[in-house]
């Protein structure tokens, strides 16, 4: 229901947004990696000040079993005060939470107890099916023309994947977004610059070449995605497609500048069939197109085969895998997940062309299995995978695990789940909060955390 | 034509719609910020101006051409129904449509917005009744003719917009170089709500 003033978290500028107060509660999608018991959102205490921080405090289990939640967001963000559409009198109190493998749709009221979310709305995958044709729910985000939720797959669960849009008070399925989607039929990420009316969106593969692990002849043969596309956020139509080259294998989250008067943004390749180098790009405005730019590449580390899980013994080597990266709000960190390598590394990106590296914690990897100071099992599994910043860009957290069925191919004696939090420095630098350490309770897996009130990867702005 | 409170009324509503950021000056603001140019800022109002003023000059005209044919109580009564409906219906769905301009547009996909936001929010819908009793004081007999009712709508439509602009320039010109938009997180009450209470009360005054 509408409320007389805006919502609180609202912001018109992401320079406004950075001063928001800090979050006190984090959302963590949960997931059964073994599909028999239901996944579930959790709670967490982040507020340091509290007898329960760094606990789970709270969890709303989902009625089904298999969903595997994966990412999720709001109903309602800061894009509401855009001067072209304006609803600022929209709540920011549901969680839209796709089922990444059943495709059902949840829908979690935080309100009126946020440690206690409650469904209140679960859409089918038949219905989704029907109205936009879509399956493999993936991304969302609220924009210009309410949720936006990305798939994987199409109604038969094959190629196109492609955008829908979800009416944000009713949570009707309204239909496929794409008026016009010229070339583009693999799908993985979307995310736009309210400020220049551009959608792009990145590639990952079919449903069939990732829902039982990554295929290996898929990947060695280049045939996961490996470019961006670059829409008419108002049109609705397909503009320009780039190619990072068939050797840079599954082009991954997208991080547009928060600023809507800057045109780049970063995106993440997570594996060079080359030399298993992970690398970043910036896409920027380059006269009336679009282009792209490597600017960061991350070598993989030479290893013992012995060390190796039996997809990586031929090559000797791990690599650092980048699958998720996230920009802090004003622009200047990326932080970039290296979850073969167990590196999270954050780069000042003050001038986006020429990263400069100015911090790195290494936590979990194939190989190095490093530790925490609150861990009580000193080798820790997994590595850094879903990053969150705070909207002060003073804290960082992130969890470890990537996708039930590819978790193994790389992590063959299992994850045991975790999340830990980063404190940053002034000017660069980042470091373990020595006392958050969650160890995941056994039975579930955690994946994206989203924050209370919005964080770095939620919200969107219409005004510098 | 003694009696100015028609006047007075359509000036009001021109301030009470130049105020809505929904209508304007909030779009202005951005777009200056854009362009970091308080120029674009002043440009941008006239094509905000020009699609509001053809947005109710297109309202009016089909109201006053109806009356030219259909019985002046039931013209009212007509018009009473559409404005109570268009509130009903915006009090519902109003504020969700397709998106069609962008932080990009050009002043003639400005111009089109402001048409459409205008039309949308019902801001002709809700002059009917100062224009309507113009119309008839100018009309010979109390009937509504063409000759007569063109010079007195046009001038009720050029009052509205010389205080709508007036309002949406100066809130425009405040918040670009002093305000800021930081005062939106809470100032930015619910005018919606105002607007279909508008809406309402217009209608009913047409029946009643």
């Amino acid at each position: 229901m509408a409320s007389w003033q805006p919502d609180p978290s609202f912001y018109p500028s992401p320079r406004m947004a950075a001063k928001a107060p800090g979050e006190t509660l984090a959302y963590v999608a949960a997931f059964d990696p073994d599909r028999k018991k239901p996944d579930a959102i959790a709670v967490v205490d982040v507020d340091p000040n509290s007898s329960s921080y760094s606990e789970i405090v709270g969890q709303v289990k989902m009625p089904n079993a298999g969903d595997e939640l994966h990412h999720f967001g709001w109903n309602a963000c800061s894009s509401c005060l855009c001067p072209n559409a304006p609803h600022p009198h929209m709540e920011r109190r549901y969680l839209i939470v796709p089922g990444l493998r059943s495709s059902r749709l949840h829908i979690i009221d935080t309100k009126p107890d946020p440690r206690k979310p409650k469904i209140v709305k679960v859409i089918e995958p038949e219905e989704i099916a029907e109205k936009a044709g879509y399956s493999r729910l993936h991304t969302t985000h609220c924009g210009p023309e309410g949720i936006y939720v990305n798939a994987l797959g199409n109604a038969d669960g094959k190629a196109p994947g492609g955008i829908f849009l979800l009416e944000p008070e009713s949570f009707n399925v309204l239909g496929q977004w794409e008026m016009d989607r010229g070339p583009q039929t693999l799908a993985y990420d979307f995310w736009w610059h309210l400020g220049h009316d551009t959608m792009v969106t990145s590639e990952w593969g079919t449903p069939d070449t990732f829902e039982n692990g990554l295929v290996p002849e898929v990947l060695l043969g280049g045939k996961y995605g490996h470019r961006l596309h670059f829409w008419d956020l108002h049109k609705r139509k397909h503009l320009q497609e780039i190619d990072l080259g068939e050797e840079h294998q599954l082009v991954f989250e997208l991080r547009p500048a928060h600023d809507p008067t800057k045109a780049y943004g970063f995106v993440g390749c997570v594996i060079s069939l080359k030399d298993l180098s992970s690398s970043i790009w910036t896409w920027y405005r380059d006269g009336d197109r679009w282009a792209v730019k490597k600017v960061i590449e991350i070598p993989a580390e030479p290893a013992d085969e012995d060390d190796l899980p039996p997809l990586l013994k031929g090559f000797k080597a791990v690599p650092p895998l980048v699958t998720d990266i996230d920009l802090s709000m004003d622009d200047k960190y990326l932080y970039v997940s290296c979850w073969g390598t167990g590196d999270m590394q954050q780069y000042d990106v003050s001038d986006p062309m020429k990263p400069k590296l100015t911090g790195k914690v290494r936590i979990g990897g194939i190989v190095s299995q490093a530790s925490h100071p609150k861990a009580r099992n000193g080798a820790l599994n997994g590595g850094p995978q879903m990053v969150e910043i705070s909207r002060d860009g003073k804290r960082v957290y992130f969890t470890n695990s990537l996708y039930g069925a590819i978790d193994p191919q790389f992590y063959p004696n299992g994850i045991d789940g975790w999340m830990v939090k980063l404190d940053t420095g002034e000017n660069g630098g980042i470091a373990f909060d020595e006392n958050f350490f969650i160890d995941w309770p056994k039975g579930h897996r955690p994946h994206q955390v989203r924050l209370e009130g919005g964080d770095c990867s939620s919200d969107s702005y219409c005004y510098p | 034509m003694n009696d100015l409170s028609p006047w007075l009324l359509l000036a009001g509503l021109g301030a009470f719609h130049g105020i809505n950021p929904a209508m304007g000056w909030l779009f202005a603001v951005a777009l200056g910020m854009h362009g970091e140019s308080r120029r674009i800022v002043w440009l941008s109002l006239v094509p905000i101006a020009i699609g509001h003023a053809l947005s109710i000059a297109v309202v009016v005209a089909a109201v006053l051409t109806l009356g030219l044919i259909i019985d002046q109580r039931l013209l009212e009564m007509a018009c009473g129904a559409v404005l109570l409906g268009w509130a009903a219906y915006y009090a519902v769905y109003g504020h969700r449509h397709r998106v069609r301009v962008g932080m990009q547009t050009g002043f003639a996909g400005l111009g089109i917005w402001s048409f459409l936001m205008a039309t949308s929010h019902g801001a002709g819908l809700m002059l009917l009744p100062a224009v309507l009793s113009l119309c008839l004081a100018a009309a010979p007999g109390g009937e509504l003719t063409a000759a007569r009712s063109i010079p007195v709508s046009l001038a009720a439509i050029g009052v509205h917009m010389g205080a709508m602009l007036v309002v949406t320039a100066a809130i425009a010109v405040i918040v670009y170089d002093w305000l800021g938009l930081s005062f939106l997180r809470r100032g930015w009450i619910n005018l919606d709500y105002l607007w279909i209470v508008a809406l309402t009360v217009t209608g009913f005054i047409l029946i009643l």
